[in-house]
């Protein structure tokens, strides 16, 4: 390992850390998933133990897979990309261990709270008021070491992929803040302050902007960077990634209400929302366009790179769920889709296709770099893991498609005296084989990713050693 | 919502939506190339460069149309504040039209049998009437009692002939329609814990349960007498018009054990079946009612 002198070289070491962890939180995360998946088809897997009920289980699988997997990736290409786009070193000193460590114990202690059945019940916030404190904490260091960083920049523009990664940290900022605001009434009990109808809003006002800012503006940031740096092409178009920059980042904050159509929430409220999602599709797509646009020319390379098959696909998929998600935004498509399975098929698409598969093109290219390795050390199970993950990805969302349409259906079915036609419990059990091939998709993405971290364990110790190219370019 | 609040919303709401339209035709307007060009910006970033292609055009078609159907839709419906929009819609209005919309369609498939006395359902040329009763029973009841009706912990059996407030039709009707409220006080301060088990060992015999403590029944027995036989009756055969169990008859609603009895006496119970006067028309709970009966009358 070459020393590394504070002025001359990027700061490798704490986006080692983030992307090792990556692939761990990634394996764990998505293990409780293929569980809690397992027992909607085989219910005794909940073992007849509380901590392994689906209904502790299921905030554990959304914390690990967000905020684990999808954070630690976040944190590993944001520091990676943010040094070497801006050309220089990570700014603030202690604080940068500071938020991976303290990231690391938020983990942790989410991992230990959940399945002990503490919870806020606000869905993707579920963690104890003392849990969202440190949040807090480590945000705002994460907050100063990018903006920091990107101050002391030596080149005179900011890169694009850092304008959507800087849009991602603020809002989370802010969205947690608002959202967790609560009274504690002992150490692991608070209530939320808002009222009612006010609550709910302020819940799916953070809730979809956690999937427009930390899995969309992050990983956008994201793909900004490794797509052209994969490909060796320059971004397709500059003046696209304005527009739909600025769109994106205006239009999703007002899109929350639309998990909220047909309650107490005002019309007014609902109308707006419903629009809004409309309109991001324009803005969303732009990324995509962007992204495979830049490929054109390199289309080639995709015979023979992997890692690539693995950012194209993402970026098909990312434009699918965009458009999945504003048409399920509209309140008539809404009244069959809600409450079943199609949103968790959505947001899978999302989760699944978009944001894990360009997080594990991205770890791909970047541990042998931070590393100092030649290369991973195969490209072959990158392959292997490139198929289960995108077999796996179609299955779940087929499964889900199916089955919510199928929910939807049956429970909106009535017989010729208006009565329904089928009980809640029949819709359940016609749901059974969609389980079954859901879970079978979340099999295949385990595997996948239990294949990534034997890879990428070969690659860390294998002596196929290059010079590490850390060095920071004087001259910008 | 105040003005304030009003214009608020229409603002900002309006702001966004322009100001993304702005920026799209500004930016169109500014291309310096109108055709893909490999032109780049002249920034590059650790060897990433920029070109600088135009907006791809059915993309800014497909933006600029949604802007223009979220104009119409804020126009057409309640989005803007206190603006209602021109076609008068509100969610409440749908859900009222959906209501009478079901009442004009059903209502005469119930009103068939209106004249009915429910225990005629039992007659074989009226069984669509008990199908649509049990259909009913599905949706509204099966929740608490089960979707064969065979009752839960805390929820009564209605196919047995064991009723707490009576298994006449008419009695039916009114626990459906006006609801009950069951309610075992707590006696434990009043007995002690020593009063309670002695109690449970009473209650116990009273069912027939064998192994019971006789000293222990002979000791609770003038408790009984004082506090229980108001409700229970002095043999413990229950008061239907309380709604007061029968003891005798070894059916539990809230379990036979001797720890759950124990339980009962100590802390007490309440059960409520709710009131569905408002919720389902006098027809729907006739045919409700005849399928209920039904159930513990099937030799009828």
């Amino acid at each position: 390992m070459s020393i590394e002198t504070t002025r001359t070289t990027y700061n490798y070491k704490v986006v080692r850390q983030f992307a090792i962890m990556t692939v761990i939180w990634g394996i764990v995360g998505m293990t409780v998933g293929v569980l809690i998946a397992g027992q909607l088809v085989w219910p005794q897997l909940n073992f007849d133990t509380a901590w392994l009920s689906f209904g502790r289980l299921r905030p554990l699988h959304t914390n690990a897979v967000i905020f684990a997997f999808g954070g630690s990736a976040l944190f590993a290409t944001s520091y990676y990309v943010v040094q070497r786009t801006c050309q220089t070193r990570l700014f603030g000193g202690w604080l940068v261990p500071f938020t991976f460590w303290g990231w690391q114990l938020v983990i942790l202690l989410a991992a230990i709270t959940l399945p002990l059945g503490f919870t806020s019940s606000k869905e993707y916030a579920e963690l104890e008021w003392p849990i969202d404190l440190l949040i807090a904490v480590v945000w705002v260091s994460y907050l100063i070491v990018f903006v920091g960083t990107v101050h002391q920049r030596k080149t005179s523009h900011i890169y694009v992929g850092n304008w959507f990664f800087m849009a991602f940290i603020i809002v989370v900022t802010v969205l947690h803040v608002v959202n967790s605001a609560a009274i504690p009434v002992s150490m692991w009990k608070s209530y939320s302050i808002y009222p009612g109808a006010i609550d709910a809003m302020t819940q799916w006002w953070y809730g979809h902007n956690a999937v427009g800012f930390f899995l969309t503006a992050g990983f956008l940031g994201m793909m900004y960077y490794f797509v052209p740096k994969q490909s060796g092409r320059p971004i397709y178009s500059y003046r696209l990634s304005i527009v739909h920059f600025w769109a994106l980042i205006a239009t999703y904050m007002w899109a929350g209400g639309h998990h909220l159509h047909y309650t107490a929430l005002p019309d007014w409220a609902q109308s707006v929302s419903m629009i809004m999602s409309l309109i991001l599709l324009a803005p969303s797509w732009g990324g995509m366009i962007n992204g495979m646009m830049t490929l054109s020319g390199a289309w080639h390379k995709l015979r023979t790179d992997p890692i690539l098959r693995f950012l194209v696909v993402s970026l098909s998929f990312y434009g699918m769920s965009t458009f999945e998600g504003p048409m399920m935004a509209i309140k008539t498509v809404n009244a069959l889709s809600h409450y079943t399975d199609w949103t968790i098929g959505h947001v899978h698409a999302g989760a699944l296709g978009w944001v894990a598969m360009i997080s594990i093109g991205a770890t791909y290219h970047m541990i042998p770099k931070v590393f100092g390795k030649a290369s991973m050390a195969s490209t072959k199970l990158i392959n292997i893991h490139f198929w289960l993950a995108t077999a796996g990805t179609v299955l779940y969302i087929c499964a889900m498609w199916v089955n919510g349409i199928l929910q939807g259906l049956m429970w909106r079915a009535v017989n010729s005296d208006g009565t329904l036609t089928y009980s809640f419990v029949e819709a359940l059990e016609a749901s059974h084989p969609g389980f079954f091939v859901r879970w079978l998709g979340g099999m295949l993405w385990v595997t996948g990713m239990l294949i990534m971290a034997f890879n990428v364990w070969q690659t860390v110790r294998s002596t196929d050693e290059v010079e590490i190219d850390n060095t920071i370019p004087q001259a910008a | 919502m105040s003005p304030f609040w009003s214009a608020w919303i229409s603002i900002i709401t309006l702001a966004v939506i322009f100001g993304c339209t702005a920026l799209l035709l500004s930016t169109r307007k500014s291309e310096k190339y109108k055709e893909a060009t490999k032109e780049t910006t002249g920034h590059e970033f650790d060897g990433i460069g920029e070109y600088d292609n135009p907006l791809p055009g059915w993309w800014f078609q497909m933006f600029m149309g949604t802007i223009i159907f979220s104009l119409i839709y804020l126009v057409l419906y309640p989005g803007l504040g206190n603006f209602k929009g021109v076609l008068g819609w509100t969610s409440t209005g749908q859900w009222e039209e959906e209501v009478e919309f079901a009442n004009n369609t059903y209502a005469p498939v119930f009103a068939k049998y209106a004249a009915l006395k429910p225990e005629e359902l039992l007659k074989e040329e009226n069984r669509p009437g008990l199908l649509m009763g049990q259909r009913m029973f599905a949706n509204n009841c099966s929740v608490c009692h089960g979707t064969a009706a065979t009752g839960a912990y805390g929820f009564p059996n209605l196919t047995d002939k064991d009723w707490l407030y009576g298994g006449s039709v008419e009695t039916i009707k009114e626990t459906i329609a006006n609801g009950r409220i069951g309610a075992m006080p707590a006696w434990g301060s009043v007995l002690g814990e020593a009063g309670v088990r002695d109690m449970t060992s009473y209650v116990l015999n009273l069912s027939g349960a064998a192994d019971v403590d006789q000293e222990a029944v002979a000791r609770a027995k003038p408790q009984f007498q004082a506090l229980c036989i108001a409700c229970h009756g002095a043999e413990g055969k229950g008061t239907q018009a309380l709604g007061a169990p029968n003891l005798t008859d070894n059916v539990w609603l809230y379990g036979g054990s001797y720890e759950k009895i124990a339980h009962t006496i100590r802390k007490g119970r309440s059960g409520a079946m709710p009131a569905h006067k408002d919720l389902l028309s006098e027809n729907k709970i006739n045919l409700i009612s005849g399928y209920v009966y039904s159930l513990s009358n099937k030799d009828k």
